[in-house]
């Protein structure tokens, strides 16, 4: 199966992802170690970096991440500093569309007298010391000649997290920071990545001997669905049987089982946020501490359909693999850790597949079958809304559902500050941190638009129709 | 007696939940409630065998359908508990 990236730095680094992991199930990891950074970087000339050796230095840096990262962080979002490329910070720049007209009407909007005209050219000129990048000077300008430079790192945090450190790399600032990914996924040089835990995975495979001593359950998120586009889902569920699973479950049971849940607590409660997305969970106790008592108290799906195996086979480990790197975070609490034991995300998946050796393409279906339409559809926002309105609708509730859903934190923000006022016109709200929903996930092999057709798509291919009838069973 | 009905991904497609309604009905009609802990888990493995795979206590007992429910409740169960 040919895998396609969004870009070349994802393509990097499942590179080194796969040479990890490929290391850790032959046990062979310690011997190729220092090999590794040439294996990926061959030289002599370098492709990426001024030269060859910071090339591969960074390859080393990017090894230590995917073997779990610096301990002593608890963030699972990390800056690789010799990767930053300490983009220059600039803020508002007058750029050569500048026709310097005689209107001047960026000084006058300055309250900060940082506008001032060059006598040869005529041209605005920015003041930087002057200047606090409020941006008024932009929007007056009729040519739009006035942008505003920000580090795509800085641009994709919605929760100013990111700074510079005093050597101008980027840092991230662990108390605000909710762990979307987004950073991750937009730096262009790969300077800030997500800690794997793929080497706890390998371990529990192998120590299980491959689910012979125990089960390993592998947990999917319904986004899963959108992922694998040259091949069946089916086959990549026998990839993951090839890996080591005894089953794969998946997640939408959970999602089945939550709004069913949840719906009978905004019914109690009459106002209610989501709990699923662990970004807007914890966007919602770092911003909006006060309505933190309004955050659904279910589990997310992944922990509600990992606590009804772990309750059954005790002795059995769970691994959730999904596109969410939030979700790393999330089992590190103690109301989930007792249920989840790894999280891997699409990206690291794919790595142990091909470590493995496993071709996807060759191997048989396996049929992928727990959970209803709505469950599935979680995957994509607005998904959740619809789900919890079924359930309504299946309890005969005469509750007035008046839910809204929201996707990315500049949404989920205005959303949490109209319900902060309490003047509102919805009851419930269905975060999520991603644009799109989980379907734009940060670790997502690839993000297209026709990704929320074929969670549509996949979902309407269950076997259980409503709700009810596929969480009957699982009291 | 803990009997467990797989109700992982091959098995539901299967027939799962219809085995669970045939055993809930079974359970009642012995009057067996307090004897038999009914389960639901997830694969068993035999996932290449028609019908759908329980376990009675430690054993495995695959193919079961509606067809040869009773002859399987009679053979594997009721005669342990009875």
């Amino acid at each position: 199966m040919e895998i396609k990236f969004d870009t070349s730095v994802q393509e990097l680094k499942y590179k080194v992802l796969k040479e990890i992991a490929k290391g850790l199930f032959n046990d062979t990891l310690l011997e190729e170690y220092n090999e590794i950074p040439q294996r990926i970087s061959p030289g002599p000339k370098s492709t990426m970096r001024c030269c060859i050796y910071k090339e591969r230095a960074i390859v080393l840096e990017r090894m230590k991440l995917a073997l779990g990262g610096n301990k002593n962080i608890d963030n699972v979002v990390e800056v690789i500093r010799i990767a930053c490329d300490e983009c220059p910070l600039g803020g508002y720049e007058v750029t050569n569309r500048c026709r310097g007209c005689i209107a001047h009407r960026c000084q006058k909007e300055c309250h900060r007298d940082a506008i001032r005209f060059d006598e040869v050219t005529r041209t605005a000129v920015i003041d930087k010391t002057k200047c606090v990048n409020c941006g008024m000077c932009a929007k007056a300008c009729q040519y739009n000649a006035i942008q505003n430079y920000l580090r795509p790192c800085v641009q994709a945090c919605k929760v100013k997290a990111i700074s510079m450190d005093e050597d101008h790399a980027a840092k991230i600032d662990d108390e605000k920071c909710v762990q979307c990914g987004a950073c991750v996924y937009q730096c262009p040089f790969g300077a800030i990545m997500d800690k794997s835990m793929m080497k706890e995975a390998i371990d529990i495979l192998k120590d299980s001997d491959y689910s012979k001593k125990y089960p390993v359950y592998a947990i999917v998120a319904p986004s899963i669905s959108s992922q694998y586009k040259g091949v069946q889902l089916g086959q990549v569920v026998t990839a993951l049987k090839n890996l080591g699973f005894q089953d794969v479950v998946e997640a939408a049971l959970g999602a089945d089982m939550v709004a069913y849940a949840e719906a009978k607590e905004l019914e109690e409660k009459g106002f209610l946020t989501s709990s699923c997305c662990p970004t807007f969970v914890s966007f919602i106790k770092k911003n909006f501490p006060t309505l933190t008592d309004k955050i659904s108290h279910n589990l997310s799906p992944m922990a509600t359909i990992a606590k009804w195996i772990k309750e059954h086979h005790p002795e059995c480990k769970i691994m959730f693999i999904g596109p969410c790197i939030a979700k790393k975070q999330e089992i590190k609490d103690e109301r989930v850790a007792p249920y989840v034991d790894v999280t891997l995300t699409f990206e690291e998946l794919q790595a142990m597949i091909d470590a493995k050796g496993i071709d996807i393409d060759s191997l048989e279906e396996s049929p992928l079958d727990n959970a209803s339409y709505y469950g599935r559809i979680f995957a994509r926002a607005g998904g959740l809304t619809d789900a919890v309105k079924e359930a309504l609708a299946e309890q005969s509730s005469t509750f007035p559902a008046k839910p809204i859903s929201v996707d990315g934190l500049d949404n989920c923000r205005l959303a949490l500050i109209k319900a902060r006022t309490g003047k509102i016109d919805f009851n419930f709200i269905e975060g999520m941190g991603c644009v799109g929903g989980c379907i734009g996930g940060p670790a997502c092999l690839t993000h297209e638009p026709r990704d929320k057709a074929d969670i549509d798509a996949y979902g309407k291919l269950s076997k259980e129709q409503t709700i009810q009838d596929s969480i009957k069973y699982y009291e | 007696m803990v009997v467990e009905v797989c109700v992982g991904s091959s098995c539901h497609l299967k027939g799962s939940y219809e085995v669970i309604e045939l055993f809930k009905a079974r359970i009642a009609k012995d009057k067996l409630e307090d004897k038999i802990d009914l389960k639901g888990t997830f694969c068993l493995g035999k996932c290449g065998i028609a019908g759908v795979s329980i376990r009675v206590d430690e054993q495995i007992i695959t193919g079961v359908t509606p067809g040869n429910f009773d002859e399987v409740f009679d053979t594997y169960i009721l005669s342990k508990v009875a």
